[in-house]
């Protein structure tokens, strides 16, 4: 029985890398000397012909050059030192600005050896006067489009959470797992996203009913710890991220379709129809669960299993087929946050990983263990991840969210739709 | 393929920086998790808290380097009891969630654009700009020169960060095997085995693992200044969640609740990371790995694949690790 356990584990990895694999692009190694280098993009398509020339710190010129078909330009250095970059504004293309019209000269210290990357951001300037009211309108949107993703993958980590005891830090992974797989099926393959997306859910839920069936299902068996599984799925969360990162590569990708999109606006709100789409999606996919959770068979089984195994099980429920059940459905829901997520973000190797503590904030906000709780949560951690770059730097909206996490679990630690039982 | 060379790294990590950092790091988690059964996932956030602290006040308060060893510390109690008041009264997931998101809170906010004064943002606060190391290797007794024998020869500066380390090492070692004798520790143990029994017996349990979580805390920080000092540097994504689990990999592989667990552990863990990296890498360049199946840069990935996989394997087929007792494991969730 063992040895089909471990055959089937060596099936599932070797199928992640068949998967994968062909998506992979090596590596160039580059080597070489000092250079400035950059890359011109407006809304995501490369610009040629923009020119930039670079001059020592004392006017002496360096060279010029001219971005080409990729967008990309490079200019070699005589040597190590600080120079001086310039973009010729004349040269813009007609249409295209600069995200800031005055920033078209950088000073840059260039070590040894350094490929000093050069970044002018094209795009609509920034600077748009908008008022805080519509500022908060638009980011309650964004917040929103952001909660709905979370809450499709934090329902499966809190089924799964409430069926087996299991907080399973390897789910971030099924969301990278969904993003990649729906890349290698549009990108590799050359499919229509939304048909890579189909089959990615349904080759991700097989896989999580494979994983359930290889691995958590043979340890719930042996009787292992509720701690030792979770350390369990440390081990595989780190594994799966660095297989994604030896299949994949280390850099960010986007999917071939919806990537460029003119946003469309609606009153203060602007977002890309896509973003419309999304929410729309995953608001619909929410309700299915809610109905499924709260008007089916298996829907009350999975909330009694939840409630009590022991006495569901004795009432004659079925309760490993409900555990596979909860697998495959949050692996799926998970691989659709993640194409979802690959849509609103691109797709990286630790693009689940990034969102696994918020998800964690979020299932937590709401109460351990609760589908309808982790819905709550994921919108407020939505919401307020986006909220609360009114007053903080984006660079620091994940650190809000954690600490309300904290917080949460100091006034109201079994959260917001928990039952009041002792947690301690 | 030179065995020569990889054999002598392999035999130089097992008494190397990372052997020291980790081994501490993992001691720190002994106290938490091997002896108080508590489960804490930010033992990287003891280790920034504690590095960042000396940097901070050295390189960029101008501060004495002892003043900077003293402000570490404190950050590290600090940060136990920041973690420790909310969830100490909760079940064991509760802390395990709690203090991964602290770490990566702490990690988060020294690398913002923000603080690039304070903290010198995502590139960290070289040790050559404004040298708090200096401090440290001013004390350095070992004159210019080469230290130690056959394949552990070290120059002057690593070969004292080592002695620094490992007498660390020796004396947090000796510190546990004390505590764990005294009736303090024997409270500690028994909160790990069954916590209400503990508590009915009118101890104050709280009480207890918050000094645990403080100690464990403080060995995380020694391992902080070494890692800091080593490098001459500190970075931010040096100190991610990576840190925590490969220590926590270490410790389970050396032991949990045993002395010299994560020690050996340690010395182990690298060696044998040492051995497959250089293998792999020698193996590329040779040509008996072709290079569309690996490049050289994918070596480093492989890396954490496979302490990924050692952390899944050791944790279903011997969770005592190599030294520990299974009695002695607290894995049930409380």
């Amino acid at each position: 029985m063992r040895v089909r356990a471990w055959l089937g584990l060596a099936a599932f990895i070797g199928a992640l890398a068949c998967v994968l694999g062909v998506g992979a692009v090596p590596a160039s190694a580059q080597t070489g000397g000092e250079r400035v280098t950059g890359v011109f993009r407006f809304e995501g398509q490369p610009v040629e012909g923009i020119k930039v020339t670079v001059t020592t710190e004392a006017g002496q010129p360096a060279g010029t050059a001219t971005s080409d078909a990729q967008g990309r330009w490079t200019v070699e250095l005589p040597g190590p030192g600080r120079y001086k970059v310039e973009l010729d504004k004349e040269s813009l293309p007609e249409g295209v600005t600069l995200r800031d019209p005055d920033r078209t000269s950088l000073i840059v210290p260039v070590a040894p050896q350094q490929r000093r990357a050069v970044l002018f951001p094209l795009g609509e300037s920034t600077r748009k006067t908008q008022s805080t009211g519509e500022r908060a309108i638009q980011l309650t949107v964004e917040g929103l489009r952001f909660g709905l993703i979370l809450a499709l993958a934090s329902i499966g980590l809190s089924l799964i959470f409430g069926t087996t005891g299991l907080t399973n830090f390897a789910h971030g992974e099924l969301i990278t797992l969904g993003g990649m797989i729906a890349f290698y099926f549009n990108v590799t393959v050359g499919m229509h996203l939304i048909i890579a997306a189909l089959i990615t859910i349904v080759v991700c839920g097989a896989l999580g009913w494979l994983q359930d069936k290889v691995l958590w299902a043979q340890l719930r068996r042996r009787g292992t710890g509720l701690i030792a599984m979770m350390i369990v799925s440390i081990g595989l969360s780190i594994f799966l991220r660095y297989v994604f990162l030896y299949l994949f590569g280390g850099e960010t990708r986007s999917y071939a379709d919806y990537s460029t999109q003119t946003s469309l606006s609606l009153g203060p709100v602007s977002l890309a129809p896509r973003d419309f789409w999304s929410m729309a999606i995953a608001t619909i996919m929410l309700l299915l669960v809610g109905y499924v959770l709260l008007r089916t068979r298996m829907g009350k089984a999975t909330r009694a299993v939840s409630d009590n195994p022991s006495l569901a099980a004795a009432s004659g429920i079925d309760v490993e087929r409900v555990i596979r059940l909860v697998w495959i459905s949050g692996a799926a829901l998970a691989a659709l946050a993640g194409v979802l997520l690959g849509i609103a973000q691109q797709i990286n190797f630790q693009m689940g990983f990034q969102v696994l503590l918020l998800i964690f904030a979020a299932v937590t906000l709401g109460g351990l263990g609760t589908a309808f709780g982790a819905l709550v949560g994921s919108l407020i951690v939505g919401l307020f991840i986006q909220l609360s770059t009114l007053v903080i730097a984006p660079e620091l909206k994940s650190v809000g969210a954690l600490a309300i996490l904290i917080v949460i679990l100091l006034v109201r630690p079994q959260g917001i739709l928990g039952r009041r039982e002792r947690v301690g | 393929m030179d065995w020569g060379q990889i054999i002598s790294n392999a035999l130089r990590s097992i008494v190397g920086l990372e052997a020291v950092i980790y081994g501490l790091a993992a001691i720190g988690l002994n106290m938490h998790f091997g002896y108080t059964g508590l489960l804490n996932f930010g033992q990287a956030a003891f280790l920034a808290v504690a590095a960042y602290g000396l940097a901070i006040s050295v390189s960029i308060a101008g501060l004495p380097f002892w003043v900077g060893i003293l402000a570490g510390l404190a950050g590290a109690v600090v940060l136990a009891l920041l973690l420790g008041a909310p969830t100490l009264r909760l079940r064991a997931d509760y802390l395990a969630i709690v203090t991964i998101a602290a770490a990566e809170i702490f990690r988060l906010v020294v690398r913002s654009a923000t603080l690039r004064d304070q903290t010198g943002g995502s590139s960290g606060l070289p040790g050559g700009f404004a040298p708090f190391a200096e401090g440290f290797y001013d004390l350095n007794p070992f004159g210019p020169g080469e230290y130690g024998f056959g394949p552990f020869r070290f120059s002057e500066r690593p070969f004292w960060a080592l002695v620094v380390g490992w007498t660390l090492v020796v004396l947090s070692c000796l510190v546990i095997f004390l505590l764990m004798r005294s009736p303090w520790g024997r409270v500690v143990k028994a909160i790990r085995e069954d916590e209400d029994a503990v508590r009915s017996l009118g101890k104050n349990v709280y009480a207890y693992k918050m000094q645990s979580l403080i100690i464990g805390g403080l060995i995380g920080a020694l391992a902080g200044f070494i890692f800091a000092l080593g490098r001459a540097s500190v970075q931010p994504d040096l100190y991610g969640t990576e840190l925590t689990f490969f220590a926590y990999t270490v410790l389970i592989l050396g032991g949990a609740a045993r002395v010299f667990g994560p020690v050996v552990g340690a010395m182990i863990f690298w060696c044998l990371l040492s051995l497959t990296d250089n293998i792999l890498f020698q193996a590329i360049d040779a040509g008996y790995i072709p290079t569309w199946l690996m490049d050289s840069n994918q070596v480093g990935q492989v890396r954490f694949m496979v302490v990924g996989l050692a952390l899944m394997l050791l944790m279903i087929f011997r969770p005592q690790g190599i030294f520990g007792d299974k009695r002695e494991i607290a894995l049930d969730a409380r």
